[in-house]
């Protein structure tokens, strides 16, 4: 089972959330609405636990909640990266060319 | 390779992703230097799945390659949705994260409480992820149902609605408490599962549409939230970091829409705002000056600077295109042509600078609130399209107007006002707007897209003086 290593999680955690303050109040305003699509698709993260579950294969149960949580995650990383995508294209200076 | 080994390539993977997530959101800083967020998004992320992909304790791939498959075959589409439904894409990506969340925590739940694994830390951490997953996942469905209009967008109160709502809450958290000092009564996570999905439903019901962009950050917040908690469980750095990114960002953008609505979350989540309507729309019927696409379209070639204000009424109405072609006409005739951005405009953070550069406007010309308002004194016509509460001159002037001190664009400040609007109904808000009744509007009745067309052609049709 191992020590708990809960104080460098804290640590993480808080650090990543100062990280993420800087970082997004830098955010320019006319991105608000790619920011989220983008910060969902990142916090799709969320598959790499997922997959462990779906793969480790201990009962049948955890193994089709683990396979739910995946299509899930998979489902925000696809279709956040790709609109995040297809909206940022559209915003062009003056005078650019599609 | 060796397990341990293994485990190092695995760790250095997280730790690659957690760097180029960070960076990934860096770039969105600049919107040319944008799209590299994107592929370094990716990149983070492919690394990450790689990484795991290679951990021992994986047995078998086959569920996994599965739902990879469904995940890619209800992403793509999803991703490919008009950009009028952004908003509730979003409020259904929120949903899928708390649902991935809340199912990880219930899967390690039961694995744990049947190998006798279970400690007060891990049932801690289980019990804040799955309150805040599954809560996130009924609540982001409904919001994303009340934007598609499939559940009544406005708000459905009822009597001590507050206190049933946070009476569950406090229902579920309790539960999990005693959970944790009396891990034999494992009868009480299904309910605090129960609870938690209850709960998400009727925090939502009484939001109205107005206050959607704030609900939509919230709730994007709680998904970044429940990412971290997930982290926890299973002592996973990079999934707190990733979690806290979103999380964090979620935070920050549900602080600037209650600043741009001068309310507070309390306000915004049990406020219900939609009820207070009526009250002054009910009083004397006030003539307004109605003017035809003729008179705008005169009214709009001899100015010398125009600013024109979108609201969510252009997004039902999909006149982005229309509104583009006002703009070129205009450019072409060498008059300035801005647009003023209220925060809250339309149903998410950003939606207008979205839709208009769908039209191809160019980013330059997408001006924030507070700056256009230095300017509007100078403007010589302000062309409001399906925005209303955003250019209520009440919330300046009229201290018993339930938006007041809510900071808004100056439009009435401009010398003329050019206003569309199907008709004369008070918007979300439910409050009456003087702007409209003023000395130096002209009303433009009708369907966005069409009214905007038919200036469009008088602008296109005049020959050039």
């Amino acid at each position: 089972m191992g020590e708990i290593d809960l104080w460098s999680m804290a640590f993480v955690f808080v650090l990543a959330t100062f990280v993420g303050f800087y970082v997004i109040q830098n955010v320019s305003r006319l991105l608000h609405t790619p920011l989220m699509s983008l910060t969902n698709a990142i916090s799709a993260i969320a598959v790499v636990g997922s997959i462990i579950i779906a793969g480790e294969q201990k009962t049948v149960l955890s193994t089709v909640l683990g396979a739910v949580a995946v299509a899930a995650s998979v489902t925000n990383i696809v279709s956040g990266f790709l609109i995040t995508d297809r909206m940022l294209k559209m915003f062009r200076e003056r005078g650019a060319k599609r | 390779m060796s397990a341990a080994a293994a485990e190092h390539v695995t760790q250095a993977s997280y730790l690659l992703a957690a760097v180029l997530f960070i960076w990934s959101l860096r770039c969105l800083t600049d919107p040319k230097t944008a799209r590299q967020g994107v592929a370094a998004g990716v990149a983070g992320m492919l690394a990450a799945i790689g990484g795991t992909l290679l951990h021992p304790e994986i047995v078998g791939y086959s569920w996994i390659a599965i739902a990879f498959v469904v995940g890619t075959v209800i992403g793509v589409p999803l991703s490919l949705v008009p950009l009028t439904a952004v908003p509730q894409r979003t409020a259904l990506s929120h949903a899928f994260g708390g649902l991935a969340a809340g199912l990880v925590g219930t899967a390690k739940y039961m694995l744990w409480l049947e190998d006798g694994q279970l400690t007060s830390y891990r049932t801690t951490a289980i019990a804040v992820e799955v309150i805040l997953g599954y809560l996130t996942f009924t609540g982001s469905l409904m919001a994303a149902g009340k934007l598609q209009e499939i559940i009544p967008t406005r708000p459905i109160t009822y009597r001590g609605q507050n206190l049933t709502s946070l009476g569950l809450l406090g229902i579920a958290v309790a539960s999990s408490i005693y959970l944790v000092i009396r891990p034999e009564t494992w009868q009480l996570f299904p309910i605090m599962i129960v609870l938690s999905l209850v709960f998400g439903v009727l925090l939502i019901i009484p939001i109205g549409g107005a206050d959607m962009p704030t609900v939509i950050s919230l709730l994007n917040s709680y998904a970044g939230l429940a990412a971290v908690a997930m982290g926890f469980v299973l002592e996973n750095k990079v999934l707190i970091t990733a979690g806290a990114l979103d999380g964090s960002s979620g935070l920050i953008l549900s602080i600037i829409m209650c600043r741009a609505m001068n309310r507070s979350f309390t306000n915004v989540l049990f406020g219900a705002f939609g009820q207070v309507q009526a009250s002054s729309a009910a009083g004397e019927a006030r003539a307004v000056k109605s003017g035809t696409p003729r008179d705008v379209a005169e009214l709009l070639e001899n100015a010398a600077k125009v600013v024109i204000v979108p609201g969510y009424g252009m997004a039902v109405a999909q006149a982005q295109h229309r509104v583009r072609e006002i703009y070129d006409q205009l450019t072409k005739r060498g008059v300035d042509v801005k647009f003023a951005i209220h925060p809250v405009a339309g149903r998410m953070p950003g939606h207008m600078n979205v839709l208009l550069a769908e039209a191809e406007v160019p980013y330059e010309a997408l001006i924030e609130m507070e700056e256009i308002n230095r300017d509007l004194p100078q403007t010589d016509v302000v062309l409001v399209v399906g925005a209303n509460d955003v250019v209520n001159p009440a919330a300046r002037t009229d201290p018993k107007s339930p938006i007041y001190g809510m900071p808004i664009i100056d439009a009435d400040r401009a010398r003329f006002v050019v206003a569309n609007k199907r008709s004369m109904n008070p918007g979300f808000a439910g409050v009456d707007n003087d702007l409209y009744y003023a000395e130096n509007t002209l009303m433009l009745f009708g369907d966005a897209k069409s009214a905007l067309g038919e200036v469009v052609k008088e602008l296109a049709g005049q020959a050039v003086h």
